[in-house]
């Protein structure tokens, strides 16, 4: 019997660390890690000397105390009393409110222009191709700026809406109900009541029903081949319950009594009275609410001259009546009573406060509120939905700009897809809107999505020039006030710069994930 | 300490490394010229003309400052600095000193470590709005949408009013006052708030001026002037008493086209013979030349002429003199005795 | 067979027809616009659509730029011009801020007399670039050029001695050399460590010790006739210089003078218009105002010439003063430096131990108060020693200069600024680059993760936030005491910013790359460095040049964002325009000014990109 014996094992060399390529790898990677520990170590020892010689230290206590300024567009609640890390999250939602509208329009806009292009209209192909080149070639903060400054030049102020002695308006408002002007564009907004949310659950009982039915017509297809027909039945589900929900719970909702409390005056008042007594009335107002849409049309038919003071919701409001930034709030009638014990009993609260005797409802379950121009002081528009010109311009630049770049990605993903494809569904007899849908889409989406997911995180990334128009984002609030007025460059800087990284790596991995699934698995 | 750092090798003559030390006066002589931070514009207080030479009420102090040391008051380089890079610029040492229009605070004095080397202009946050808007008093303002030039303490000032007066608006934040100037005359903003002289200026160069008024409320205390990093008062002495000789000067009618008459030969007031250096050693207590306040002076002529030539009434800027009147003339500008 | 004949058949044709006109429909423009234009319903209203927005956009646009005005020197006179023909000042364009600063706008505030300098630099790159996009019609020879092109324009760009850049340029042959040699010895890693080492040691340490010797030297033998020089010229510029004032002053007053005659020119021409609108009196009075604006343009184009060139004779003669002030010193400073030097030395060996090896107070908490003080005085003779030393360091510097005149980067700015940094941000960040990419593609976990993250950092974070860590930041985390130039500094942030960048593009270029080309290389028996440097690499850069155009052209446009750091970009320069007090108010014309040029030079390179992208795809067809 012969025996296998291993060959005998070679003692290790240290010299085998340099020429054997098995552990040249292992030093190399090792010298690597120790050059790179060494330049971290470097860097923070130098942060640190440098601190120390500034008689800084590195905390984020400075997030924590008052922010002091104001900002213009706030998607959550805010106001100068509170902190900078209040304010950097107020930045923070403004950037991603901007970036996600702008990934959208971009993308309506890319899709739009890239199919234009391709058009064999002369004029339309040609005019396409001007505007993609003269957005790309040119920087977007001169593009930020000119659509700003168009924006401004070419709208009217809002002063124009308001009428002149003879009762004539410069301008009207669109339908009555949508101004554009250069300080904003102003149009309906809605209230909800407290039931709202019975009436999102329908919506979301609606929109499960719906893919329920998509399912099922897939699955007969699938098994018989007959196409069954989903769009009525859908729109059969969603709309019906709705509108059964809407007038049931505006039923119920109408049959809420609301009560005004009302700082400084004495119990037994009525609106007028209080209103004669107290000179200016300052409301309390939540136009996110429904009763307040309800209380204020109230006061406008009681004819009592009032201000506004716009809150996010009910505690906010509440904090608000308490300092005595507002005086007339409107409430639940039954919770009336808490609320002026709870407010008599915050120190240093003297006014006295009491119930008004007016009766009041809580409105329909989703009211409608229109802006309105005010008749006195400066002009402007009070209520409805706003959305002011920083915001606008900063949208459009981003997403034309972007827009250009992703119309060349759908063009070359348009062009990539094979002829022979939609010939080949045009023999099996597909319609055009078929060919389009089953068979070309998702063949030039393979192609688009991933050059697209980069002009997402571009927009993203764009978006801190936000300052150039006066839109508060997070490079304006964290990156640019509260740095300037703390000295706390390093911290707020490496926040900054976090919150850019997290969500740049958010939005490729969703967008990743998304493009992943719909790759071509390949076996 | 100084150390030789590695990027110090790919430095070539233009960029060379420089840094910061505990005797900034020694470094300035030793480099030959100042390193003076401006704003990257306003007007009448620092620009750029066509052919590059700074002018303005900031840049006379600097090339002042310049001229007592070297004698020469092109021996400045002129480093535009933008409302958020300004401290980081002086910190740094990259700047011997910062004369952009800077208020001087509780916090940047203290918590930020500069040294503010007295006042050069009172100023106040100030509003203007159009005519045709009928408003009388900033109390009016309610709900209007306001423009203000950011980077700067004017944001918590009109937070502040507006909070305390209890009425809301509505902030347009914009980075330069070009931009906001013309968000403001398309009527994009219904009022412009900055510092006062700025207004004034900006309303100045409009097409019709009369169309727009400032009102009365100053709602904030503006004390502008020059300021170096702490820990070296010798240089900060420099800054301060260059700053002060040219307030004496006027005080004592010392002039651009006098002075050197006055310095020829020492004259009957003994002030004047202090600060020219005709009598006592005031210079060298300073580590600079007996006719440093001479040189001083003749670069731009004194407080007065300066204010004359870059903001005042007979420029298109047309600023009053107002706080910035000397002391005896019922102002604020006072400068301690050259003694 | 028939025998048809062609004359028998009357019904036969015997010759061809002339081609018949194709209908009217189907010919010529209207069939062009039939078929272009209005194919179909949607189509036609496409159409439409398209030519209402075109005529919108002219509609406003067109007369705007037709009542331009060119020549005025100031908003107010552009527009007192356009009041003339009964214009508001938004019924006609102000291109006369484009006539009096588009120098300005385009070099920032580079002296004057030295524009030829970046001019050249910018010229020469393209014979630098050439070598490298055109490889097969030029010759090889001509690639030392691009090499040593950086170090040139960096010398043509900043000036100052001509050794300084030849130094550094040297520190990387002695790198290569110690490379050669040392490999052979101690085998590929040695060899490449130990380059690093000998080049850093080079640049470190002996590059400026050999600057400074030469200065010296230079200096040593100029001083005599250098001193003479210099007097002599401060002797004759300074009444040159007076002559000088004396005149611009008198050109002043001419102006003034126009001025004045403008204004009553400008009143008469208004009350024509007034009152006789329309007639030859009204069109007298106009066609003198506007020859009376040529007049006084002039004037004021020769007055500010010579105000340049008193400018720069002032400036010369500060400069020579001073120096030469500085030269008088320089014997008194170079007695006076042993003896401080020797102080401080001597302060420091006699310190007690606790304090023997700091270097600041900031380390002496715990020290007593004698400690401190004996501390605080070697402090200050070192302190003194090493200012004199400076001071004597650049004094000779100046002296024994021999080469271009230096020229501070802050005076860099507008589009040169752009260019500059643009340029150097992507030749900088190639190698670094082409390292990323091998280190994303390297198996190698440790170099293969680290690239990754540096990738993805920097590609996470908006250049904005980028170039406020290098205004704001740097000077943290460099050691205590540093400060270089903020250019240099933005420079280092764009170059790690676009390296992020290219290593992408050249990522992808590696993975065109068919698998063969890396498995021949490995069965040639090349290692990895060979088989990178001769198979790979090449072919992968080549198909990623138009990616490097196009990283480029990004790159290029986001210059204008040093704006937010102070540096004057173009768009800088227009908020320090517009702060003069004759252009405050000024908006679209510089705008469209910049954008402009910003658009010929970005689409020029897109095209460029475009062309070079079908070719290698036709080359690799």
């Amino acid at each position: 019997m012969s025996t296998l014996t291993d060959p005998p094992k070679a003692a290790f060399r240290p010299s085998q660390l340099i020429y054997d390529t098995r552990y040249r790898s292992i030093t190399i990677q090792v010298v690597a890690l120790i050059l790179l520990c060494i330049a971290f170590y470097w860097l923070i020892n130098n942060t640190v000397q440098n601190l120390a010689n500034l008689g800084k230290e590195f905390n984020f206590s400075f997030l924590g105390s008052r922010a002091g300024y104001d900002i213009n567009q706030r998607p959550i609640a805010y106001d100068n009393s509170m902190t900078h890390a209040r304010a950097a999250l107020v930045g923070m939602t403004n950037t991603i409110l901007v970036s996600a509208l702008g990934c959208i329009m971009a993308t309506i806009i890319g899709v739009i222009i890239g199919v234009l292009r391709l058009s064999n209209n002369w004029v339309v192909s040609r005019l396409a191709a001007v505007y993609v080149e003269g957005f790309r070639n040119v920087p977007l903060l001169l593009w930020i700026i000119a659509i700003f400054a168009l924006f401004t030049e070419g709208m009217d102020p809002p002063n124009t809406f308001r009428p002149n002695a003879d009762g004539i308006a410069q301008n009207e408002m669109f339908l009555g109900s949508v101004a554009v002007t250069n300080q904003g564009t102003f149009m309906p907004g809605l209230a909800w009541s407290s039931l709202a949310w019975i009436l999102s659950l329908v919506l979301i009982a609606c929109i499960a029903g719906i893919v329920f039915l998509r399912r099922r017509a897939r699955a007969i297809q699938a098994e018989t081949g007959r196409i069954v027909p989903v769009f009525l039945p859908a729109l059969g589900v969603l709309i019906v319950p709705m509108v059964l929900g809407y007038f049931a719970l505006s039923a119920v909702s109408q049959r809420n009594d609301q009560v005004f409390v009302a700082l400084g005056a004495q119990s037994g008042m009525d609106l007028a009275s209080y209103a004669e007594a107290s000179g200016r009335i300052n409301f309390c107002s939540i136009p996110s609410e429904a009763s307040t849409i309800n209380a204020e049309r109230y006061m406008q038919s009681t004819e009592v001259n009032f201000r506004r003071g716009d809150f996010f919701g009910d505690d906010d409001a509440r904090k608000a009546l308490a300092a005595g930034n507002c005086s007339l709030i409107i409430v639940d009638a039954s919770e009336a009573d808490a609320l002026i014990a709870e407010i008599e009993a915050t120190p240093l609260f003297n006014e006295p406060i009491a119930v008004l005797s007016d009766q009041l409802v809580e409105g329909r379950v989703v009211e409608v509120h229109y802006p309105v121009m005010t008749e006195r002081g400066i002009p402007r528009f009070e209520g409805g939905f706003q959305v002011r010109n920083p915001l606008i311009a900063l949208w459009l630049a981003l997403s034309l700009y972007t827009g250009a770049f992703i119309a060349e990605i759908v063009r070359a993903g348009i062009l990539a897809v094979s002829r022979g494809q939609s010939e080949a569904a045009f023999a099996l007899g597909l319609r055009p809107n078929r060919t389009m849908r089953l068979v070309i889409l998702p063949q030039a989406l393979r192609v688009i999505v991933p050059p697209l997911i980069s002009q997402f995180l571009n927009l993203t990334k764009n978006s801190s020039l936000a300052i150039a128009v006066g839109y508060m984002d997070v490079r304006a609030t964290l990156g640019g006030i509260t740095i300037n007025q703390t000295g706390r460059e390093l911290e707020g800087i490496l926040l900054m710069g976090m919150f850019y990284l997290a969500l740049s790596i958010a939005i490729s991995a969703v967008m990743n994930f998304y493009n992943n699934r719909n790759t071509l698995k390949e076996r | 300490m100084k150390r030789t750092v590695f990027f110090g090798a790919l430095t070539v003559a233009g960029l060379a490394a420089s840094m910061a030390s505990a005797a900034t006066l020694d470094d300035v002589k030793a480099r030959g010229s100042l390193n003076c931070g401006v704003t990257t514009g306003l007007v009448g207080f620092a620009a750029p003309d066509a052919n590059g030479v700074w002018t303005g009420f900031d840049v006379g102090m600097c090339r002042a400052v310049a001229a007592a040391i070297f004698g020469d008051p092109s021996a400045v380089e002129f480093v535009p600095t933008t409302g958020q890079t300004r401290f980081t610029a002086l910190a740094s040492g990259e700047i011997d000193m910062l004369a952009r229009n800077t208020t001087w605070t509780f916090s940047r004095d203290v918590d930020l470590k500069f040294e503010f080397n007295g006042v050069n202009y009172y100023d106040g946050q100030g509003f203007m709005v159009p005519k045709e808007l009928g408003v009388n008093s900033a109390k009016d303002l309610d709900g209007a949408t306001v423009c203000i030039q950011t980077g700067t303490t004017t944001e918590l000032n009109l937070a502040d009013f507006f909070r305390t007066n209890n009425i809301s608006y509505e902030p347009v934040p914009i980075e330069t006052n070009a931009e906001a100037q013309q968000q403001y005359l398309a009527g994009a903003c219904d009022v412009y708030t900055t510092d006062a002289s700025g207004l004034a200026a900006t309303r100045a160069t409009f097409e019709n001026p009369a169309d727009h008024v400032l009102l009365p409320e100053i709602i904030s205390k503006e004390p502008l002037g020059p300021l170096v990093r702490h820990g070296d008062s010798e240089w900060g002495d420099v800054v301060r008493w260059t700053l002060n000789a040219l307030i004496t000067a006027e005080e004592l009618g010392v002039t651009s086209t006098n002075v050197n008459d006055l310095a020829a030969a020492p004259t009957d007031n003994p002030e004047v013979n202090r600060l020219l250096g005709t009598e006592g050693e005031l210079g060298a207590m300073l580590g600079l030349d007996a006719n440093w306040a001479q040189n001083a002076i003749a670069a731009g002529g004194n407080y007065g002429e300066l204010f004359e030539k870059n903001i005042g009434e007979n420029t298109p800027i047309g600023l009053a003199r107002g706080l910035n009147a000397q002391w005896t003339e019922g102002g604020l500008i006072y400068s301690p005795p050259f003694r | 067979m028939s025998d048809t004949h062609a004359q028998s058949s009357t019904f036969v044709r015997t010759q061809m027809l002339s081609e018949a006109e194709p209908p009217l429909r189907e010919k010529g423009a209207v069939k062009w616009l039939r078929e272009n234009l209005f194919s179909s319903w949607l189509n036609a209203i496409l159409t439409i659509l398209s030519l209402l927005i075109v005529y919108w956009a002219l509609s406003g646009l067109i007369p705007w730029l037709a009542n331009s005005v060119w020549t005025a020197g100031s908003l107010t006179e552009c527009r007192q011009v356009l009041s003339v023909d009964g214009l508001g000042s938004h019924d006609g364009a102000c291109f006369a801020v484009i006539t009096d600063r588009w120098v300005q706008l385009i070099f920032g505030f580079y002296p004057s007399d030295l524009y030829w300098r970046p001019v050249l630099a910018f010229a020469l790159f393209f014979v630098a670039l050439a070598p490298v996009l055109f490889s097969a019609q030029l010759p090889r020879q001509m690639m030392w050029f691009s090499l040593v092109y950086p170090f040139l324009a960096v010398w043509l760009i900043w000036g100052g001695s001509i050794w300084s850049p030849l130094l550094v340029l040297l520190g990387f042959v002695v790198g290569y050399l110690a490379l050669r040699e040392l490999s052979k010895i101690g085998g590929a890693i040695v060899g490449v460590i130990s380059a690093i080492v000998v080049a850093v040691i080079w640049w470190g340490l002996i590059t400026p010790w050999a600057t400074n010797t030469l200065h010296r030297v230079v200096g040593e033998a100029r001083i005599e006739s250098e001193t003479a020089a210099l007097s002599a010229m401060v002797d004759e510029m300074t009444p040159r210089l007076e002559a000088l004032e004396a005149e611009r002053d008198g050109l002043i007053a001419r102006v003034n003078e126009e001025v004045a005659t403008k204004d009553a020119l400008l009143e008469e021409a208004l009350s024509q218009r007034l009152n006789n609108p329309g007639t030859p009196a009204f069109e007298t009075a106009r066609s003198a105002l506007l020859a009376q604006m040529d007049v006084l343009m002039a004037a004021r184009r020769e007055a500010s010439e010579l105000a340049v060139e008193t400018f720069l004779l002032d400036e010369d003669l500060s400069e020579a003063r001073g120096l030469l002030t500085r030269t008088r010193l320089l014997e008194a400073q170079n007695a006076q430096l042993p003896g401080l030097t020797e102080k401080a030395a001597e302060l420091r060996a006699n310190l007690p131990d606790a304090v023997a090896n700091l270097l600041s107070l900031d380390g002496a908490g715990d020290a007593t108060p004698e400690e401190r003080q004996a501390l605080e005085e070697t402090l200050a003779a070192e302190e003194q020693a090493a200012t004199l030393r400076d001071a004597l360091e650049s004094t000779y510097a100046t002296l024994g200069r021999v080469g271009l005149e230096p020229v501070q980067s802050r005076e860099i700015g507008g589009f040169t600024l752009g260019m500059i940094i643009g340029v150097s941000g992507i030749v900088l960040s190639l190698p670094l680059g082409i390292l990323l990419a091998l280190g994303r593609q390297s198996p190698l976990l440790i170099i293969n993760k680290s690239s990754v993250a540096f990738i993805e950092v920097i590609r996470g974070v908006p250049l904005i936030v980028w170039l406020i860590t290098a205004s704001l930041l740097l000077n943290y985390f460099l050691p205590p005491g540093t400060n270089f130039d903020l250019m240099l500094r933005v420079i280092i942030m764009v170059t790690l910013f676009s390296a992020a960048y290219i290593a992408e593009v050249i990522r992808g270029g590696l993975a065109a790359l068919p698998k063969g080309q890396y498995e021949g290389a490995d069965s040639l028996g090349l290692d990895y460095w060979q088989s990178m440097r001769l198979i790979i690499l090449p072919q992968a850069l080549k198909i990623s040049i138009p990616g490097i155009v196009n990283t480029f052209i990004g790159l290029f446009k986001d210059t204008v964002l040093v704006v937010f750091i102070g540096l004057l970009d173009p768009i800088g320069l227009t908020n320090a325009i517009r702060a003069s007090t004759d252009w405050n108010g000024i908006y679209w014309e510089l705008f469209i000014f910049i954008g402009l040029l910003f658009f010929i030079f970005c689409y020029s390179m897109g095209r460029y990109s475009l062309y070079l992208e079908k070719k290698l795809q036709r080359e690799n067809r």
